[in-house]
């Protein structure tokens, strides 16, 4: 590859940055200083494509964006053509390629927050700070739902300081006065602050019963000891008894399936990634919570994240992955520092590396920042991501269990769907099959927002009676802004009772709509996202959103039928012909409200 | 000489209810030509790996979710594929009508032809409609960079890359409608690493890319393709021997192309064979 530059120096601080991630460089060819050993050897560069997106993340964390320089640097060091890692870099939303203050506060205006009154949050913030765009931004959904309307200031510095205000109230929104750093959660690389307990987004917290949601808001998550005092570590060890086979046939027989969104059962998964002869296999956690109204992988990592790493050590026993990826998403500061300590305490004791508890096996995680994409969390775009390429989806065969990250054979599953096997091998597949957990978020109109864990069967009711409502409930979303609107409460909360009430269960969003929030405004606001969220790859999807948008902005004002028959074809269009999830699914909430709530009618 | 390929075993695939046979390994689209099906294509390239990006060439595989891309989707054996049904057909009339009233198609072969076909009407979003209209860039003497009539089909972005060029000059950034093929921070093509090759034009399938001497034409509306004849000859530069295709409007060279089946060159060609006719 023959790699031309325009010449961009980066700064001291940018050089810095970069030579933080990926240590000083070894030649000349890297962006180092010539010396007389590059005039009698050829330099040999290692292409590391993977590791571009942790430097764009190295820049922008410390200078807050990236400018030509820095990237031109990045490219030398990691032999990447300039205009590839342009297309990379302008493909995520938190990174900027102009410079702007280093702090940019990020205000959810989505639709959990909307529901909340994010609309008075915005206006003042926009009174207070001008116009969006540099130093503040509209933001998707920042998975802080239950503590809606929320936002997110990212400093940049070292380290970086992510400010959470949630719930932000329009005036302690505007005073940018730091609040005092929480007690625990503070690593070297992020520090965030203004965070509440865990506690607070387990409303069941401490109660008897509970499975996943069990040790949060009562065991300390930055303990490893703890953690083991309150039950954990003894998976792994049956899973060791068992053996990888036995653990495989154990999670097929509880009949798991996936908890991302899809319900593909994961015993089958790991099964047929097991059985690929083409090795290494690769295990990929996907954190990258992104649908709106989701919170729970974050609660489970903020607040039980050994957990998450002792359900990877398992599955990788399974499935034979030496190395595991966990991708979160780039606006969880403190799920990210969190299990940055799991991990690193995990590997101090044993428990990751090599030979791990004295049984042979050999398995560590990496653990990779996403940057602002919801595509990123569709099961291809994640191994694209990870890849250090654009974050787009791959088309699909051939599948992730024969080619996914790096073209091997990967088994990518969701957190809560990987710390479902922990129960599954405490208990044995057939106690666990016969209570099964799910968890919920719940935001909206209710008394008490969070996350709820209930076994498998429970009505939309009886979870609406545990968290109470507020106000006239007109509709609940459920899944998300890819789920479904649905007015029968008395619908089961299992993937077969919601299909067949013409919903999904999705990510477990349970969005309640009390008849004070104006709809039409909420399914712009689901528009605007698969709009902004869109990849841009395949025309139905890339066209289609927008099209999508300006009929819904154009009905809000004036009911046409025509508008109502455009909605359908295109809507129907993006279903059936769009390369991925993202597309097939953006016309969903928009169609129910219209058939069910007659929102146009 | 073109090295035997080991024999392939032959899979009867249902193309509309005709039984067809094509070796394993076989698009659906291949099928189809087996068939004699007309299938549209737009981002599909007979040099390229398919990025099946464009989605108007869907078909309704039996037992499928969602319709599947022909370009790009293998035939299996047994499979029953409908090329003509309404579900089809129906989503390549949104999708024309999609890029037809985003995208300026006036150049696009084929297009209105198909736009007729499939009774699309890209007027029916209304005057507002958010298109990627924007002044063609003009960066340098031998190609023009007209991205209003882009579909994204990435064809350029691939040819200059890792399937053939290797000079990675250009390549996708942004994300969602704002997308757009771009060097690096947008700089024009002669600070950028492009070689001037022409590959990419080769294999535009819009127009969107042109050899400067077609845009002029065009511009001053003296561009006429039925007075254009096409001469393929050898280039005469150095000792590689690729074919060139001269296409001549009133005794000039207008372009130059190669043909895509030329086993060495595919249709690539460098600085000198694409452009450099001026001395003829």
């Amino acid at each position: 590859m023959d790699l031309r530059f325009r010449g961009a120096e980066p700064s001291e601080e940018e050089r810095a940055a970069v030579d933080a991630l990926l240590g000083p460089p070894a030649s000349a060819w890297d962006g180092g200083s010539r010396t007389e050993a590059d005039l009698r050897f050829a330099a040999r560069a290692e292409a590391a494509r993977d590791q571009l997106l942790p430097a764009l993340h190295a820049v922008n964390d410390r200078v807050g964006w990236i400018s030509e320089g820095a990237l031109e640097y990045i490219c030398r060091r990691l032999t990447i053509p300039p205009a590839e890692a342009y297309g990379v870099a302008t493909f995520y939303a938190l990174f900027s390629m102009k410079e702007r203050p280093k702090r940019v506060l990020h205000v959810c205006t989505d639709l959990a927050c909307q529901a909340k009154g994010a609309e008075s949050v915005r206006r003042r913030v926009e009174d207070h700070f001008g116009p969006a765009g540099t130093s503040w931004h509209e933001s998707p959904c920042l998975g802080m739902c239950e503590r809606a309307p929320a936002a997110l200031a990212l400093e940049a510095g070292t380290p970086p300081v992510a400010q959470v205000y949630a719930p932000a109230t329009p005036d302690t929104i505007t005073t940018m006065a730091e609040a005092p750093p929480s007690s625990n959660g503070s690593t070297p690389s992020v520090k965030v602050t203004g965070e509440t307990p865990e506690r607070a987004a387990v409303p069941q917290a401490g109660q008897d019963g509970l499975l996943l949601l069990r040790r949060i808001g009562t065991v300390d998550p930055a303990s490893l000891d703890d953690y083991r005092a309150a039950g954990g570590y003894t998976a792994l060890r049956r899973a060791f008894d068992l053996g990888p086979a036995g653990v495989i046939r154990e999670v097929l027989e509880s009949g798991l399936v996936g908890r991302g969104g899809a319900a593909f059962p994961t015993g089958r998964k790991w099964d047929a990634t097991a059985r690929q002869p083409d090795h290494p296999h690769y295990l990929v956690c996907n954190a990258d919570e992104s649908e709106p109204g989701t919170f729970k992988d974050r609660v489970i990592m903020e607040g039980d994240p050994y957990a998450l790493v002792e359900a990877m050590t398992i599955a990788a026993y399974a499935t034979g992955c030496a190395k595991g990826y966990l991708y979160i998403r780039g606006e969880y500061p403190r799920a990210v520092a969190r299990l940055q300590h799991a991990i690193a305490t995990a590997r101090a004791r044993g428990l990751l590396g090599d030979d791990i508890l004295g049984k042979g096996l050999s398995f560590d995680i990496e653990l990779r920042r996403g940057a602002g994409a919801y595509i990123c969390g569709e099961e291809t775009a994640i191994f694209n991501s990870i890849e250090g390429q654009r974050g787009e989806p791959r088309s699909k065969p051939p599948f992730p269990v024969e080619k996914g990250l790096f073209g091997k054979p990967t088994v990518v599953n969701n957190v809560e769907t990987l710390v479902n096997v922990l129960p599954i091998l405490e208990r044995g597949a057939q106690a666990y099959a016969a209570a099964e957990p799910k968890l919920f978020c719940v935001s909206g109109a209710v008394e008490r927002p969070g996350v709820y864990e209930l076994t498998f069967g429970a009505t939309l009711r009886e979870l609406l009676d545990l968290s109470g409502t507020t106000g006239t409930t007109r509709a609940v979303l459920l899944g998300g802004a890819a789920g479904a609107f649905v007015t029968d409460l008395d619908i089961p909360l299992t993937f077969e009772g919601t299909r067949a009430a013409g919903a999904t269960l999705g990510s477990g969003v349970v969005l309640v709509i009390d008849d004070g929030v104006d709809l039409k405004s909420l399914l712009l606001r689901i528009a605007e996202f698969f709009r902004d969220e869109s990849c841009g790859q395949c025309v139905p999807c890339r066209v289609g959103t927008v099209r999508q948008e300006e009929a819904l902005h154009r009905l809000s004002r004036r009911v046409d039928d025509d508008d109502l028959v455009l909605l359908r074809e295109v809507g129907q269009t993006m279903r059936d012909a769009s390369i991925c999830g993202l597309g097939q699914t953006a016309w969903n909430a928009v169609e129910s409200a219209i058939d069910r709530l007659g929102v146009f009618r | 000489m073109i090295p035997l390929q080991p024999p392939r075993r032959l899979i009867d695939v249902e193309i509309d209810g005709e039984t067809v046979r094509v070796p394993e390994g076989s698009t659906i689209l291949d099928a189809c030509a087996a068939a004699g099906k007309d299938i549209p294509t737009l981002c599909y390239g007979d040099t390229l790996t398919p990025k099946n990006a464009c989605r108007v060439c869907v078909v309704e595989v039996e037992g499928a979710r969602t319709l599947a891309p022909a370009c790009s989707r293998k035939a299996e054996k047994g499979m029953k594929v409908g090329t003509d049904t309404e579900r089809a057909r129906q989503s390549r009339k949104v999708v024309l009508e999609l890029l037809g009233s985003s995208v300026d198609m006036s150049t696009t072969p084929r297009a209105a032809e198909w736009v007729e076909e499939y009774d699309a009407d890209p007027a029916r979003f209304g005057d507002d409609a958010a298109t990627v209209e924007q002044p063609a860039k003009v960066d340098n003497e031998l190609y023009v960079r007209d991205y209003s009539k882009c579909i994204m089909c990435y064809k350029c972005v691939d040819a200059c890359g890792d399937q053939w060029q290797n000079t990675f000059a250009i390549g996708v950034a942004g994300r969602g409608f704002d997308t757009t093929i771009s060097t690096e921070f947008d700089a024009p093509l002669t600070d950028s690493a492009c070689v001037y090759c022409g590959n990419c034009v080769e294999v535009c399938p819009t127009g969107a890319l042109s050899f400067k001497t077609e845009f002029d034409m065009r511009a001053e509306g003296t561009w006429d393709e039925s007075k254009q004849t096409e001469t393929t000859t050898i280039c005469s530069y150095c000792g590689v021997g690729c074919n060139l295709t001269l296409h001549v409007q009133d005794n000039k060279i207008v372009k130059v192309t190669s043909p895509h089946d030329n086993p060495v060159t595919k249709g690539n060609l460098c600085v000198k064979g694409r452009f450099g006719y001026g001395y003829v």
